[in-house]
């Protein structure tokens, strides 16, 4: 079985292509640190409110971590905890997220914080919040009636 | 029975089983297209729903009656068509084996349409555990399933008796391609039927109390790519085998075509991952292999682009066209059967554009869920390939009747295609538009208490209604050129075409009909690819979850 | 396809290769349509925190 000639330069063409994609986002996930938000550790899903640290959601300093701040919020249907926060921009955060239900999105709007809560499971992202503004906070897994009136809001300050 | 052009007709039986299909098919087209454009309406924040019922009941009915029941039913459908007409008629047995399949999977939509319309299944086509839904939703989701396989025995069954009655020869490339693509979702639905089966079905019967979402999810996703290679497979089974024959040219390679097919059932399955990306519990060294699998499925694309445009430009230079694009003016731009999957063509270079973004790693934490998605699935699956089978439909249906599509009805299917491309660029365009925006998908009008972020979605909102009226005008006209064409267009015989091989095209090598070998390498990748995150989830795995119902 | 065998004139197989000329330029052009598409998205993800 042969190939036609532009058909092999096309090929070629192709695949080196996706050959440098695959490079470039598997340096930017592997040697970066740009990975997408993935954690192994789990919860009981029921017992969220008295696990810390999504006893106290919210913003908390810490210290000794390769971050400045952790950034805890706890979802269930059809809201988050907090309803507000405010972040002092230039910090440096790890957002930790769990559900207390249901499969929940929790994506900040313009950001590439956009994670998949499920039940069981403890979702983590570390960014620097780098550009002041207001965020919004959505859910973008369906997870019931009430969906679409699920959100939250970060305001990035000076 | 033994070559391809023996038989010029489908026999009449057959024709019934396939049209028995087609009729289902359509009638999901109507409800799913007018539950669409109630969606975009009400998302438009322009109107607002009875109370009696919901945007995400509304959801459910478009997401399952179009993704799974016109797709599934067209599908297998066309797929009998092709087996009769290039492999002989059906016999007795095969056919009846296929009105089994038909039978179940209708009494399947059936049940699983009553418990959405009555609210108990508002759970969307992807039905993710914890919210449960009604055991007769699963239960005949289920049969759907079922009835495929049984649906896809006939076609099994008819390859088997073509290739004993023609020894050591290649089977007629429709055939061997309703084959792959038959193979190709049995393999898949075992993940789903999985899912169901074992999980979710003892648990909303209440046999078992929990359920483990991830594991629900992951067989799910290991069933939701190939699903859309499902819908695809269909589409360039036109574009590589019948195309040609419509514009008067030839298939550009026989070998090549069954190459890409095979390629697609090789990768098609092992990359579910890609839709899980966001998700934790899945270690992202496993998530990246699965990437670079998914990259691996875009090559027979390439290839298929390749073949596409050479079969074009060797018609229009074999009628005398020079220059670069000169064959462009000779393709039949008047002819229906040609014109709207050729719209369906070039809705797929953007839609393969954007599907390169989802699947690209930490690329998909920019778009993922967001409605960007959304205007992705409409190029491919609502416009590539729908276009494609819509551009079937026009001499399959007649062909099936023992009628014609008159000049008249060729004109009105033209302006169909364009009002449809028309409509998906409003719809899909502010969908990829807002999606980058971050507006999520899957969710009814909100103003997220005055967020000025999603005030900036809303003109994108209302671009979208406008695409979807406009979309919708598209499916009555399809329905109306449907009906015409089932029961009014006059009597006559129109061409079922098969596409030839150009003559200097050498022979197609027989590994291509080795099975064992193929399906081993399938089973080998998937088992590669699923076993040792899938041993980590159980082993790692948090309690299980009970079930929700928050609709 | 209308390629000869390494038998034949070299001569057709000249022309033949000319006449697929459009059809590189084609996937060319779809080729550097995805490259642009991707490039773009990827600075959106750089850009964004």
């Amino acid at each position: 079985m042969h190939i036609h000639k532009f058909e092999k330069i096309w090929l070629i063409f192709g695949i080196t292509t996706l050959i440098v994609f695959l490079s470039v986002i598997g340096v930017s996930a592997f040697y970066l640190g740009n990975q997408p938000p993935s954690c192994l550790a789990t919860i009981n899903p029921e017992k969220v409110d008295t696990t810390a640290p999504f006893d106290k959601p919210g913003l908390k300093k810490v210290e000794g971590k390769e971050w400045d701040y952790e950034l805890v919020f706890v979802a269930s249907a059809f809201a988050y905890n907090p309803g507000q926060v405010e972040v002092p921009k230039g910090a440096k955060v790890k957002v930790i997220a769990t559900t207390k239900d249901v499969i929940h999105g929790f994506q900040v709007a313009g950001t590439n914080i956009n994670m998949m809560l499920e039940p069981g499971y403890i979702s983590e992202y570390v960014t620097t919040f780098d550009k002041a503004g207001d965020y919004l906070i959505v859910c973008n897994e369906y997870c019931g009636v009430g969906h679409h009136m699920m959100s939250s809001k970060i305001e990035v300050v000076e | 029975m033994n070559t391809e052009s023996v038989k010029t007709v489908v026999d009449r039986r057959d024709g019934k089983l396939a049209m028995a299909h087609f009729y289902v098919a359509f009638i999901a087209l109507a409800i799913g297209g007018l539950a669409g454009l109630l969606q975009t309406l009400v998302r438009s924040g322009k109107f607002e729903l009875p109370s009696w019922t919901g945007y995400y009941q509304i959801l459910t009915i478009h997401g399952v009656v179009l993704g799974l029941v016109l797709t599934t039913f067209f599908i297998m459908g066309f797929q009998l068509s092709l087996v009769s007409k290039t492999s002989g008629t059906l016999t007795d047995k095969q056919r009846k084996t296929g009105w089994i399949g038909f039978w179940t999977m209708t009494i399947g939509t059936v049940m699983a349409a009553i418990m959405i319309l009555t609210n108990q299944a508002s759970v969307l086509y992807t039905f993710y555990a914890p919210l449960q839904a009604h055991a007769l939703f699963y239960l005949g989701l289920t049969l759907v399933i079922v009835g495929s396989w049984i649906d896809g025995a006939a076609i099994i069954m008819a390859y088997s008796s073509w290739r004993k009655a023609n020894p050591g020869k290649p089977s007629p490339l429709l055939t061997f391609m309703s084959l792959v693509n038959t193979l190709m979702w049995i393999v898949a639905t075992i993940g789903v039927a999985a899912t169901v089966l074992f999980q979710l079905l003892p648990w909303s019967l209440g046999l078992v109390e929990r359920v483990d979402v991830l594991v629900s999810r992951t067989l799910f996703w290991y069933f939701g790519h190939p699903l859309v290679y499902f819908w695809l497979l269909p589409a360039y089974m036109a574009w590589y085998a019948i195309v040609p024959k419509i514009i008067g040219g030839k298939i550009f390679s026989d070998s090549l075509a069954r190459m890409s097919f095979i390629l697609f059932l090789l990768f098609s399955i092992p990359v579910g991952f890609h839709h899980q990306l966001m998700e934790p519990g899945i270690d992202p060294a496993w998530k990246f292999l699965q990437v670079i699998l998914t990259f691996l499925v875009v090559i027979p694309s390439l290839m298929t682009a390749f073949s596409l445009f050479a079969t074009f430009e060797m018609f229009g230079r074999s009628k005398g066209s020079t220059g670069l694009f000169g064959w462009v003016k000779k393709l039949p731009w008047g002819d229906a059967r040609f014109a709207v999957p050729f719209i369906g063509m070039l809705a797929f270079i953007p839609a393969g554009a954007g599907g390169l973004v989802n699947a690209s790693h930490q690329l998909n934490q920019v778009v993922h869920n967001t409605i960007w998605v959304t205007g992705h699935f409409h190029l491919t699956l609502a416009t590539s390939v729908i276009l494609t089978f819509f551009g079937i439909s026009y001499w399959l249906v007649p062909h099936l009747t023992g009628r014609v599509l008159t000049k008249a009805m060729n004109k009105l299917a033209i302006i169909q295609g364009i009002v449809w491309a028309i409509g998906m660029t409003f719809m899909s365009g502010a969908m990829h538009a807002a999606g980058l925006l971050g507006a999520p998908r899957r969710s009814s009008f909100s103003t997220y208490g005055g967020s000025e972020q999603a005030a900036e979605w809303i003109p994108y909102q209302i671009a979208q209604a406008v695409g979807g009226s406009i979309l919708f005008l598209g499916i009555i006209l399809m329905l109306y050129i449907f009906i015409n064409l089932a029961f009014f267009a006059p009597k006559g015989e129109e061409e079922f075409p098969v596409g030839e091989v150009a003559d200097q095209a050498e022979k197609t090598p027989m590994v291509f009909e080795n099975w064992k070998l193929w399906l081993g390498i399938t089973v080998l990748l998937i088992l590669f690819a699923y076993t040792i995150p899938f041993i980590d989830m159980i082993e790692n795995a948090p309690i299980g979850s009970k079930g929700y119902k928050f609709f | 396809m209308a390629q000869p065998g390494i038998g034949k004139k070299t001569q057709t197989k000249v022309e033949d290769q000319s006449s697929l000329k459009g059809t590189l330029a084609s996937v060319f052009l779809l080729g550097f349509f995805l490259i642009v598409t991707w490039v773009g998205v990827y600075f959106l993800f750089v850009d964004r925190f």
